[in-house]
């Protein structure tokens, strides 16, 4: 039975290494893939996009008071 | 309301709408195309013809790089809305949650485990389950996209739930109702059947491009076989699907049904303009928009709109001023109904803060009986966001752009058909190598079925404005508090990382398009 599974697994990952080692186009695209999820990820999101209540609050009770307070501010 | 910071709006507005118009040139070309490649696939397995495999291997590289390169785009309109759009984001709690979770899941689980069988397993898994893989990965592509359509047609249309006056966020009720609602329905239908025609012109375009460099011949004939005949079906679907979204249009978002039509005053036999050309009236304080010229189809427009020539459909001075007679109250009495619903929640928010239970009720009934209401239809009608409304003016989208929008959608739509009927009738007759006038529409067509499908976009979210939850929460409470400059950088940021990956996509598809399909093929 672990036998069987490790062969399977075997299975899997050499479908994964042999796909990905005989890509052609594929390795520019990967590429094209990491830079991107880098400069969102690793910039974008961290430096450009924290979660605004997320950022100011702790608490689910507290950012619930502060959307409250905006949406029911009274006109100046 | 005064105190909203209208640039800061205006520039959420705008980055918002940028990475959703960029992140739209990937999608419809994913969708449409891996039902192109699967199709393909299933007549390589039923011919056994090794040129079919080809054909199939081609389209299926172009999808691949077009996948690749949209990957993860509709990530950053998530990032958006937690950090540009956090009232919102709250108030509409695990709504739009839960659609675009199970989104995630599925897109994760069906389409990556089986795009990695279509790519790589080649002559590694059975041809069967090679093509059930490519199969499931054009229905997992759009299984995808349908939560993201059932959460953009809940703001449209919101049911389902209720609102939670001490959370300020809205609980699921019914996830079926939020799900199969009619305008998540036709939404889904429609959007996706656009889809599978914009991938079917690109199939056309690029073909009829081999067709005219005279190489790889009988390949591209082949393949606008497949795609006109495949796109064909699917634009006379997209026919029924866009009748079916004007119809829920005209119920839920009357403003928008009119804006569309430039219906200025409502009536009965209402005929509907096919081509007309707007001129904004001058020194008029709704800024309305004259026809300087127009061609009507009498009574249509009733007909599309309730299935009855003669029914009455309401116009943008109807829905502004009210009108008694069709049971349609004036906005000012909304906005006043939505004022006492915003302050009732108010004092019932001091009053829970203070332990003061009677006064909290007391607040609360006078929420719930102002939050919404029962029209003279009968139907369900929300308050609450017309609270946020200052004059009845801001209640009016931009009627030229939705007018133009429309036409240029839906009669774009109609040379989309003429095209798959004349591809296909001159492939069988054999004349398509002759007519160079038709490959070069073909080709041509490519950038107009992007036009087209924008352009149905810019229907449905420039019409719905200024909601961004129809008739509960307007666009300008829905945007956080920060700098206007700060938005603005991130706009450029998001306009270059954009177009530095639409660049990337043109030229490799090109090259990929000047290779050719490998192995042979005339």
């Amino acid at each position: 039975m672990v036998l069987l599974k490790d062969n399977l697994l075997l299975k899997v990952f050499r479908f994964y290494y042999e796909g990905f080692r005989d890509m052609t186009v594929g390795k520019s695209l990967w590429l094209i893939i990491l830079i991107k999820l880098f400069i969102m990820f690793a910039i974008l999101k961290i430096f450009f996009f924290p979660d605004f209540l997320k950022s100011k609050y702790s608490t689910d009770k507290q950012r619930g008071d502060y959307v409250m307070e905006q949406l029911t501010k009274p006109k100046p | 309301m005064e105190n909203f910071d209208y640039t800061l709006i205006d520039w959420s507005r705008a980055q918002f709408a940028l990475t959703a118009i960029y992140h739209w040139f990937f999608v419809p070309l994913t969708l449409g195309l891996a039902f192109i490649v699967a199709i393909m696939e299933t007549i390589y397995l039923r011919t056994g013809k090794e040129e079919w495999k080809r054909i199939t291997k081609f389209w299926m590289t172009l999808f691949g790089i077009n996948f690749a390169i949209g990957v993860a785009t509709g990530i950053i309109l998530e990032f958006e809305f937690g950090t540009n759009w956090s009232n919102y984001s709250w108030f509409v709690g695990d709504i739009f949650g839960a659609p675009l979770a199970i989104e995630g899941i599925m897109a994760f689980f069906l389409e990556s485990t089986f795009i990695a069988v279509m790519f790589f397993g080649w002559n590694k898994v059975s041809k069967q389950f090679h093509l059930l893989a490519s199969w499931l990965t054009a229905i997992g592509a759009s299984l995808s996209a349908l939560w993201i359509l059932v959460a953009n047609a809940w703001m449209q249309n919101p049911v389902g739930m209720r609102f939670n006056p001490d959370t300020a966020r809205n609980e699921m009720e019914n996830f079926w109702a939020v799900l199969f609602s009619p305008v998540a329905v036709n939404k889904f239908l429609h959007t996706v059947s656009s889809s599978y025609v914009v991938a079917a012109i690109f199939v056309i375009g690029v073909s009829s491009w081999y067709l005219l460099k005279k190489r790889d011949v009988l390949f591209a004939k082949r393949s606008i076989i497949v795609a006109s005949v495949f796109g064909l079906v699917m634009a006379i679907f997209m026919i029924f699907t866009g009748d079916g979204s004007a119809r829920t249009m005209a119920k839920y978002q009357p403003m928008k049904f009119a804006a569309m039509e430039n219906l200025q005053t409502g009536r009965k036999n209402a005929p509907l303009v096919a081509v007309g050309i707007l001129k904004t009236r001058e020194n008029d304080e709704h800024k309305r928009e004259d026809f300087m010229f127009k061609f009507e189809i009498p009574d249509m427009l009733s007909y599309l709109a309730f299935l009855d020539p003669n029914a009455f459909v309401p116009g943008i001075t109807d829905l502004i001023h009210g009108n008694e007679a069709q049971g349609i109250i004036p906005y000012k009495n909304k906005m006043e109904k939505g004022k006492v619903a915003i302050d009732a929640l108010r004092e019932y928010t001091l009053a829970k803060k203070a332990n003061n239970e009677a006064k909290a009720d007391s607040a609360l009934t006078v929420f719930r009986a102002n939050y919404e209401g029962i029209n003279a239809q009968g139907e369900k009608e929300r308050y609450f966001g017309y609270g946020y409304i200052s004059s009845e003016n801001q209640l009016i989208p931009p009627v030229q752009l939705t007018f133009y929008s429309f036409r240029l959608m839906v009669g774009l739509g109609f040379v989309f058909i003429i095209l798959f009927i004349l591809m296909l009738v001159s492939v069988i007759k054999n004349k398509l190598e002759n007519r160079r006038w038709l490959q070069y529409l073909g080709l041509w067509t490519i950038p107009l079925a992007y036009l087209a499908t924008q352009a149905g976009w810019i229907v449905a979210e420039v019409g719905r404005q200024p909601w961004v939850i129809q008739d509960l929460m307007p666009t300008m409470a829905a945007v956080s508090h920060l700098e206007s400059s700060s938005v603005m950088i991130t706009f450029m940021l998001f306009a270059i990382l954009f177009t530095a990956l639409l660049i990337a996509e043109i030229k490799i598809l090109s090259r990929q398009i000047k290779i050719g399909p490998k192995e042979g093929g005339r």
